[in-house]
């Protein structure tokens, strides 16, 4: 009954434990290990314009879509001075900048980080309406009618009949009635918005979107427009120039629509520019980054949510039950006898600080010296706790001195004499010269040696970078260690230690 | 190795975990410990059910009452000074008499006055008690070891170690002190251990060291085949001691004076396994057998003889 209680517990804590951490790495993609660093876009937009004096400025910038494939994890503001104000409507998001007094060059900047997208949501949303048929001026009506007539005879659908009207409109030498209508589009109306003018005459629904293709190091003056066709089912991205149907896997959507663009109210001289970087981030601030826009609790709650001092001490913190689970290990399995039960922990996370050899010397030097020392208090006949802070305080003397000396010799390892936990030193001390009165010199150093040999164990296992990653970041993790542990307590099998000292019995 | 850890699971030798996890944990009730490790608590007990116990001359609680020292054992020549929550035997001292105002430790040492007081000053300090707890110190009568022990120990009351497990004695052993143990009848210290035949009471195999032997290390006198006088009324005092503090699993530690035979010296509620060493044979298959007993006979005198039956049988 009791073993089965054990084993229902052990299951459970491993279930959840590893549910967790399998949940966080496939759903909310964090790293299993440390060096794990994904690309990371850095587009920034800047405007310059020259402010007219004794004006209010505005400044309102359409601002990019959490579109398919990629998400926004950072943004950012620069403007001096400026009010920020960020609208949101159902075609976007715009930022809007305000200053009531401005004067000569200002510069603006918005800049974001944009990660691709694992999985590609595809987008969804209501079929659009059929739209009207435009008052075309008289004299392009029969002109219009024809180019939509010849690319009805040569298309079999949504897209190729778009196809035909956007390569007409492109030719090289277009036909001399359609060079009347190209000039009025160059004018008045850009590519793009032409071709979605001419479509309505089709009564094909169609709309405009603009975005930049992701290339490191890229400036560009402008966004690159794209005609989108709803095909009855889906929106279909065509290129203006050419026709060729997909948008290129690099290609990340800034605006759905053209009836925003940037616009400068009180300025003159205005300019955007698009710039395009890659860099590398860690995966896990980018997982943690799109957990939090995805609004899962579970990172919120997450130890990167403490302030990174607090995250440094966890770090080490978090280290401590794979230590003890070492101590368990080897004095439950292998029968190391130490001196405190989990002292030699506490001793492994001084190494940590120290350094292994420079830790156990120092380690050594200081117990050592503290022997003699309290040898000699020993025949003053102290009452205990008088004699244990008296040797507490040579303990903190000789730490004090050995940092003095080693430094003046050059040796700076001596410094970090300062960070052993002296109380567990005076403590060691006390202990060590009592095993030593009562069951001999012997005895002592074989305890001592355990002390020591467990503590270097446990800081081997505690300074593995990836396993401090990977409690770090899944700290549930902690719980298969504990269902380990309680499994160890109920381990009624001998310690390796017990085969040597039975060994008179095996041999009958 | 692990042909080892096989003949070990086949001679029934129980480890320190199974020990632990399967008797200790489950028979032992947390509290009920104060009454074996207080052994001011424990004589006071035995005292009360008429058990056999060395008569206790005195109790020193406090540091103040230290001074009250020579009051105490003025009327006696020797005594012993112990901690009431010592462990191991550690913190013992013997005094077998008095030369010129000092006391003679049994280790062959003269000891002043003062330096006696410092000793008990550090018993009442908690040098000796587990976790450094405030102790207090007790003064009793000196055990007169009889003399058949005269042979085969040295310096010290050799002092027979019984695990009692529901009350039924599992394995016995006596335990010689040697010059190694400075007195003490403690195993990992350096003493002997004798294992001893339940049914018959005399010693079989001795151990010394971890390592069996014939002879002890000191007197050179054989161990083996040696009888133990009163053996019966030890193993019903060893029994008795179940009811007398309520431990499954109790290691009873007696020692046979010359002249009041067997006397209850203290309990242990968690007994080593040396044991299993001095007898040369494991005691899981016993320990298995009375874990599997629904009942368990009321009187010790029958536990007794039940003990001496498996021990031949089982």
């Amino acid at each position: 009954m009791r073993q089965l209680h054990l084993l229902l517990l052990v299951i459970v804590l491993c279930a959840i434990g590893l549910g967790l951490s399998a949940y966080k790495v496939t759903t909310l993609g964090l790293p299993l290990t440390s060096s794990e660093q994904a690309e990371v876009w850095n587009v920034e937009a800047r405007i310059s314009f020259r402010a007219k004096p004794d004006t209010s400025v505005k400044v309102s910038l359409p601002l990019p879509l959490n579109s398919t494939g990629y998400t926004i994890i950072a943004e950012d503001f620069v403007g001096a001075n400026y009010g920020l104000a960020i609208e949101q409507d159902d075609s976007g998001r715009t930022a809007l900048w305000a200053k009531r007094r401005a004067q000569g060059k200002q510069l603006l900047f918005y800049r974001a980080m944009i990660y691709e997208d694992v999985e590609k949501t595809s987008e969804t949303g209501k079929p659009p309406l059929y739209p009207s048929v435009p008052d075309y001026p008289e004299n392009f009506r029969p002109v219009i009618r024809d180019l939509l007539d010849k690319a009805r005879q040569r298309s079999a659908d949504t897209v190729s009949f778009t196809q035909q009207v956007i390569q007409q409109l492109n030719a090289a030498s277009p036909a001399p009635e359609l060079k009347l209508l190209m000039e009025h589009i160059n004018n008045s109306l850009r590519l793009a918005k032409g071709i979605n003018w001419i479509l309505a005459g089709a009564r094909i629904p169609s709309r405009i979107i603009q975005g930049l293709r992701l290339q490191d190091g890229k400036h560009y003056s402008e966004l690159e427009s794209w005609v989108q066709v709803y095909d009855g089912t889906q929106w279909r991205a065509l290129n203006i120039k050419d026709g060729q149907e997909g948008l290129p896997a690099n290609f990340v959507i800034w605006q759905v629509g053209d009836q925003k663009s940037l616009s400068v109210e009180g300025g003159s001289e205005m300019n955007l520019q698009f710039s395009v970087a890659k860099t590398l981030r860690e995966l896990v601030d980018i997982a943690e980054s799109r957990a939090a826009l995805k609004g899962s609790r579970i990172m919120e709650f997450s130890l990167y949510s403490l302030p990174v001092e607090s995250q440094n001490v966890y770090k080490i913190l978090l280290m401590v039950p794979l230590g003890a689970f070492v101590v368990v290990l080897m004095r439950n399995l292998i029968g190391i006898k130490t001196f405190g039960t989990f002292m030699p922990v506490l001793i492994a996370l001084a190494l940590r600080e120290t350094e292994l050899l420079w830790g156990l010397i120092l380690f050594c030097l200081i117990v050592g010296l503290g022997l003699l020392l309290r040898a000699y208090v020993d025949r003053l006949k102290l009452l205990l706790i008088p004699r244990l802070a008296s040797v507490l305080t040579m303990v903190v003397l000789l730490m004090a001195s050995t940092s003095v000396i080693m430094h003046k010799l050059g040796l700076e390892m001596g410094l970090s004499v300062a960070l052993f936990p002296m109380v567990i030193m005076t403590m060691m001390i006390e202990r060590m010269s009592l095993t030593w009165d009562e069951a001999g010199p012997a005895e002592a150093f074989k305890q001592g040696a355990g002390s020591l040999l467990v503590a270097t164990i446990g800081y081997l296992v505690m300074n593995i970078d990836a396993l401090q990653h990977l409690i770090f970041v899944f700290p549930e993790l902690l719980l298969v260690v504990l269902a380990a542990t309680l499994l160890f307590g109920r381990y009624s099998g001998y310690r390796l230690t017990e085969l040597w000292r039975f060994q008179a019995l095996a041999k009958r | 190795m692990f042909r080892t850890l096989l003949n070990l699971k086949r001679a029934g030798v129980v480890g320190i975990n199974r020990r632990n996890a399967d008797y200790i944990l489950r028979y032992n009730e947390r509290s009920l410990y104060p009454l074996v490790d207080d052994k001011l608590q424990t004589k006071r007990l035995a005292i009360a059910a008429g058990i056999a116990v060395p008569e206790l001359y005195g109790v020193i609680e406090i540091e103040h009452d230290i001074t009250n020292l020579p009051d105490i054992v003025s009327e006696h020549r020797d005594f012993v000074v112990k901690p009431a929550h010592g462990s191991g035997g550690n913190g013992i001292y013997v005094i077998i008499g008095r030369i010129n105002d000092r006391y003679q430790h049994n280790n062959g040492s003269l000891l002043t006055e003062e330096e006696l007081k410092y000793h008990i000053s550090n018993i009442l300090s908690g040098m000796y008690s587990l976790g450094g707890q405030p102790d207090q110190a007790l003064i009793e009568y000196r055990v007169k070891f009889d003399s058949l022990f005269e042979s085969i120990s040295y310096r010290g009351v050799p002092d027979i170690r019984t695990i009692v497990f529901r009350g039924i004695p599992v394995a016995s052993m006596v335990r010689l002190p040697t010059r190694m143990s400075d007195g003490k009848a403690n195993l990992h210290q350096g003493a002997v251990g004798a294992g001893i035949d339940l049914a018959t009471g005399c010693t079989t195999h001795a151990v010394w060291q971890n390592r069996p032997v014939e002879q002890h290390p000191d007197t050179g006198a054989p161990i083996s085949g040696f009888e133990i006088p009163h053996w019966n009324k030890l193993l019903i005092l060893a029994s008795q001691c179940y009811e007398l503090v309520g431990l499954g699993y109790l290691g009873v530690d007696v020692v046979l004076d010359r002249e009041l035979g067997p006397l209850v010296l203290e309990l242990n509620a968690r007994p080593g396994l040396s044991i299993q060493i001095a007898n040369g044979r494991g005691m899981q298959k016993r320990l298995e057998y009375i874990d599997r007993l629904a009942e368990i006979p009321a009187s010790a005198r029958e536990r007794a003889s039940l003990a001496q039956d498996l021990f031949v049988r089982v």
